[in-house]
C-alpha cells in the first residue's frame, strides 16, 4: 500500500468512527433523517459562506456550513412546533427548500467557481490526500484528516461528558426534564456535533456516505446488542470496516469511493440483519416456528385433556382424527405429535394418544394462563 | 400575453409545462396519503433508491429512452420499499432510520454505477446526471405521453381503490377488523407512490423529488378537512408548481429545473401555513391578538369597579397610575382605558383621570355575577 492509500483509509476510518459516535443517537432519538436534511443543508452555508469570503479553501465555510447546519434543526423545530404538520413533514418541506436556494444559488452566481454538485454528493475523498496540512512549514499529513479527527475528539468528548445525560433524555425524555436536565438545550447542543460531524465529513466523502455512515453502522449494531455502550462501540467498528471494505472494492472495481464505502455498509448492514443472534432474520423465523410448534403441542394436550374419559375419547384421541378436529394435515399432526412425544406430554399407542402426568399439568396450566 | 401564446403555441413550452404539471399533480395527490401516513420523507428515500435502477436499465439496454429507465427505477424504488418495510416489521430499527439506510445505501450504490457509465467510450451516457437534479427542458412529446399514462394508471388505481386508501389512512385496525386486507392495500399503495415518484424523476430530480411528494400534500392539509377536497388541492398546488418551476426555468438561464419546482411549491406551503383559513398562522395571531385584548379590557373594568366599590363614588376619578399598578397588563391599560371609553363603559374626567360611567358600573356587575373563580366571566 502507498502512503496515499493507507492515508485514505485512515482518513475514511475516521470519518466512520466520528459519524457513528453522534449516529447511534439519531438513529436511538428517531432524529435519523435529520442527518440527510443536514447534509444536504450545509451546501448553502458553503455557498454562502463562499459569496462572503470568495475563498472556496477558508475555513469560515466550515463555520457557514455548521451554521447552517443548526438553522436546519431550528427551523425544522419551529415548523414543527405550529403544530400545523408532523415532525416528518416538517423535515421533507425545510431540507429541499433549503438545498434547492443553494443549487440555484451555485449555477447563477457561481458555475465558473468549483463547487459543482456532483463533488457535493460523492465527495473528493480520492483528492483528500493532496490537500497537505504544513504546520511551520512540516507537512504533517493531509488536511481533511486532521479536521477529522478534531470533529472525532470533539465527538468523543462530548459524548464523555454528557454521557449520562444523553442516555436519560434518549431513552426517557420526560424522565429526564423532570430531574432538572434540559432536554432542549441538550438537543440543539447534540444537534450541532451532528452538524459539525456533517460538515467536516461533507467536505472529504460528500453528503451521501455522510447520512450512510451516521446511519447504517448504528442501526446495524442496534440488532447486535442492547447495551448502548456496546452500541456505539459497534457501530464504530462496522463504520470502520464499511469504510475499508468499500475502499478496496472501489479499487478493485474502478469505482466511486464514497457509492462503494455506503454499499459497503449496506451489504454489512444485510449480513447482519440476516444473521444477527435474537434479532436476525433467520433467528426469528426460527423462533417464530419453535413457537408454533410449541403452541400446536400445547393445543394438543388440552385437546385431549379435554376429552379424557369421555364417552368419545376413544374417536377424539385417534391420531388421525386430529386433522379433522385441529385443522392439522397429516404431516403436520405427525409433527407436532413427534414433539409432544419428545417433550413427554403425549404417548402414542397405535393409533390412540394417551395424555401423560406432565400433558396433563402443561394443559391446565396452559388454561390458566 | 406573451407568456400565455408561447405556452400554447411554442412546442418546447408545451410540452415542459405540461409535463411538469402532470407529475406536480400526480405525486401532490399521492404525497397525501403519504403525509397523512406520517411517512412523508417515504418519497425521500424512493426517489434516492430508483438512481441505481436508472444507471442498470440504461447498462443492460443501452437505451435512454423514458420508458426504460422509469421502469428500472420503478423497480429498484420498489425493492427499496419492500426492503424498508422488511426491516422495520422484523425489527426494532425504527421506521426513520430504515428509510435513511435504504435511501444513503441504494443512492451510494447509484453513484458508483453512475461511475462507471461515465467511463463508457461513447458518450452515450450524457444525460444520465439529468436523474440528479432533473432537466424538464429535455422532456419530448413521448416522456409527456410516458407520463400521463402512468399518472393516469396511479390516479386510477387510486380511485378504485378510494375508500381502501382512506381506511388505511386514518384507522388501519379498523379496516382489519372489517375485513380488508390491510397489508395488500398497503402494498398497492406504496406501489402506486413508487410509480408516481419515479415518473416525475426525469424532471424534478433524484434529489429533490422528495419535496414534490410532501409539499403539496402539506398545503393542501391547511386548507381542508376533508381527504377529498385536500386530494384536489394538492393536485392543483402540485401542477401549479410544475408548471411555475418548469417554465421560469426553461425561460431563464441558470435555473436549475429540480430547484426552481421546488422553490415554487416552497411559496405554495408558505403562503398556506400563513393565510389558510382558519388554520394559518397569520390568523392565530390574530386571534390570539383579539383574546388577548378582551382579557385586558375585563380586567381593567374589573379594576375600575374595584376603586369604585372602595370608594362608592362613581363620579370620583382615579390618576392612570393607580390602575397600571392594578392592571396585569400594565403597557396596555392607556390604550385599554381610550377601548373602555368608545365603547361608553369608562370616562376620562376634566383633571385626567378615569371612573366608571353607570353603563360600565352594569356591564362590570354582569360579568362579575357570572364569574366563578377558574372561569372566565
Amino acid at each position: 500500500m502507498s502512503m496515499v492509500e493507507i492515508e485514505i483509509q485512515l482518513l475514511a476510518i475516521t470519518v466512520a468512527v466520528a459519524c457513528a459516535v453522534p449516529g447511534v443517537f439519531l438513529v436511538l432519538r428517531r432524529l435519523a433523517l435529520m442527518s440527510d436534511a443536514i447534509s444536504h443543508t450545509v451546501l448553502l452555508g458553503i455557498v454562502i459562506g463562499f459569496f462572503v469570503v470568495q475563498d472556496l479553501t477558508s475555513p469560515l465555510l466550515i463555520l457557514g456550513a455548521a451554521v447552517a447546519g443548526v438553522l436546519t434543526v431550528a427551523l425544522v423545530e419551529s415548523v414543527r412546533r405550529t403544530g400545523l404538520v408532523n415532525e416528518d413533514t416538517a423535515i421533507g418541506l425545510v431540507f429541499p427548500a433549503l438545498f434547492s436556494i443553494a443549487v440555484i444559488l451555485i449555477s447563477r452566481y457561481a458555475g465558473d467557481v468549483h463547487l459543482d454538485t456532483d463533488a457535493v454528493l460523492l465527495g473528493e475523498i480520492a483528492l483528500a490526500p493532496f490537500r497537505r496540512l504544513e504546520v511551520f512549514g512540516v507537512d504533517v499529513g493531509p488536511r481533511g484528516l486532521w479536521t477529522m479527527l478534531a470533529i472525532l475528539v470533539l465527538n468523543v468528548t462530548f459524548l464523555v461528558v454528557f454521557y449520562k445525560e444523553l442516555k436519560l433524555s434518549t431513552f426517557d425524555a420526560s424522565l429526564a426534564a423532570a430531574l432538572g436536565f434540559s432536554p432542549v438545550v441538550l438537543h440543539y447542543a447534540f444537534m450541532g456535533v451532528v452538524s459539525i460531524t456533517a460538515v467536516g465529513a461533507f467536505d472529504s466523502v460528500g453528503s451521501v456516505l455522510v447520512v450512510a455512515f451516521m446511519i447504517v453502522p448504528p442501526a446495524a449494531a442496534y440488532l447486535l446488542s442492547d447495551k448502548l455502550g456496546r452500541v456505539i462501540g459497534l457501530s464504530a467498528g462496522i463504520g470502520a470496516v464499511s469504510a475499508v471494505s468499500g475502499y478496496w472494492i472501489a479499487r478493485w472495481l474502478d469505482a466511486s469511493i464514497a457509492g462503494a464505502m455506503a454499499g459497503a455498509s449496506g451489504l454489512i448492514f444485510l449480513i447482519v440483519f440476516l444473521v444477527a443472534p435474537e434479532r436476525g432474520l433467520i433467528a426469528l423465523s426460527g423462533r417464530r416456528a419453535r413457537q408454533r410448534i410449541e403452541f400446536a403441542r400445547t393445543m394438543l394436550a388440552i385437546h385431549l385433556l379435554h376429552h379424557e374419559g369421555t364417552p368419545d375419547a376413544e374417536e377424539e384421541c385417534r391420531l388421525d382424527h386430529l386433522s379433522e378436529h385441529l385443522r392439522w394435515s397429516a404431516e403436520q399432526a405427525d409433527r407436532i405429535v413427534h414433539s409432544a412425544e419428545k417433550a413427554g406430554f403425549v404417548t402414542l399407542l397405535g393409533e390412540r394418544l394417551h395424555l401423560t402426568t406432565e400433558g396433563r399439568e402443561e394443559a391446565q396450566a396452559a388454561m390458566l394462563r | 400575453m406573451g407568456l400565455l401564446h408561447d405556452l400554447l403555441f411554442d412546442y418546447t413550452l408545451r410540452t415542459v409545462a405540461l409535463g411538469s404539471a402532470t407529475l406536480g399533480a400526480v405525486s401532490g395527490t399521492l404525497g397525501v396519503f403519504a403525509v397523512l401516513r406520517r411517512e412523508a420523507l417515504l418519497g425521500d428515500a424512493i426517489s434516492h433508491a430508483a438512481l441505481p435502477g436508472i444507471v442498470l436499465a440504461f447498462m443492460f439496454t443501452g437505451s435512454k429512452s423514458s420508458l426504460v429507465l422509469v421502469g428500472g427505477a420503478f423497480v429498484a424504488g420498489w425493492i427499496g420499499m419492500a426492503l424498508m418495510r422488511t426491516v422495520t416489521r422484523n425489527t426494532r430499527i425504527p421506521p426513520d432510520a430504515a428509510l435513511g439506510i435504504v435511501l444513503s445505501v441504494f443512492f451510494g450504490f447509484g453513484l458508483m454505477l453512475l461511475t462507471f457509465v461515465q467511463r463508457r467510450p461513447d458518450a452515450a451516457q450524457a444525460g444520465l446526471e439529468t436523474f440528479l437534479f432533473g432537466q424538464a427542458a429535455t422532456l419530448v412529446q413521448g416522456d409527456v405521453l410516458v407520463i400521463g399514462v402512468l399518472g393516469f394508471a396511479s390516479l386510477a388505481t387510486m380511485s378504485i381503490l378510494w375508500k381502501e386508501f382512506k381506511v388505511l389512512s386514518f384507522d388501519t385496525d379498523f379496516g382489519a377488523s372489517v375485513g380488508i386486507p390491510m397489508r395488500r392495500v398497503e402494498l398497492i399503495l406504496t406501489t402506486v407512490l413508487v410509480l408516481a415518484i419515479v415518473t416525475g424523476l426525469q424532471t424534478v430530480g433524484v434529489v429533490l423529488m422528495a419535496a414534490m411528494v410532501v409539499a403539496p400534500a402539506a398545503a393542501a392539509r391547511q386548507w381542508t378537512d376533508r381527504l377529498g377536497s385536500m386530494v384536489w388541492l394538492a393536485a392543483l398546488f402540485g401542477g401549479l408548481a410544475g408548471v411555475t418551476g418548469a417554465v421560469l426555468s426553461s425561460t431563464t438561464t441558470g435555473l436549475p429545473t429540480g430547484p426552481t419546482i421546488v422553490l415554487s411549491a416552497s411559496v405554495i406551503v408558505g403562503v398556506s401555513l400563513a393565510f389558510a383559513p382558519r388554520r394559518g398562522l397569520v390568523w392565530e395571531r390574530i386571534r390570539a391578538r383579539h383574546r388577548r385584548s378582551a382579557i385586558r379590557r375585563d380586567t381593567v373594568l374589573a379594576d375600575l369597579y374595584a376603586l369604585y366599590c372602595q370608594h362608592d363614588d362613581i363620579d370620583r376619578g382615579h390618576p392612570l397610575p393607580v390602575i397600571e399598578a392594578m392592571s396585569e397588563a400594565k403597557e396596555g391599560a392607556f390604550n385599554t382605558l381610550l377601548a373602555l371609553e368608545s365603547d361608553g363603559l369608562a370616562r376620562l374626567l376634566p383633571d385626567g383621570v378615569w371612573a366608571l360611567t353607570p353603563d360600565g358600573r352594569v356591564s362590570a356587575e354582569q360579568r362579575l355575577a357570572g364569574y366563578q373563580p377558574g372561569n372566565t366571566p
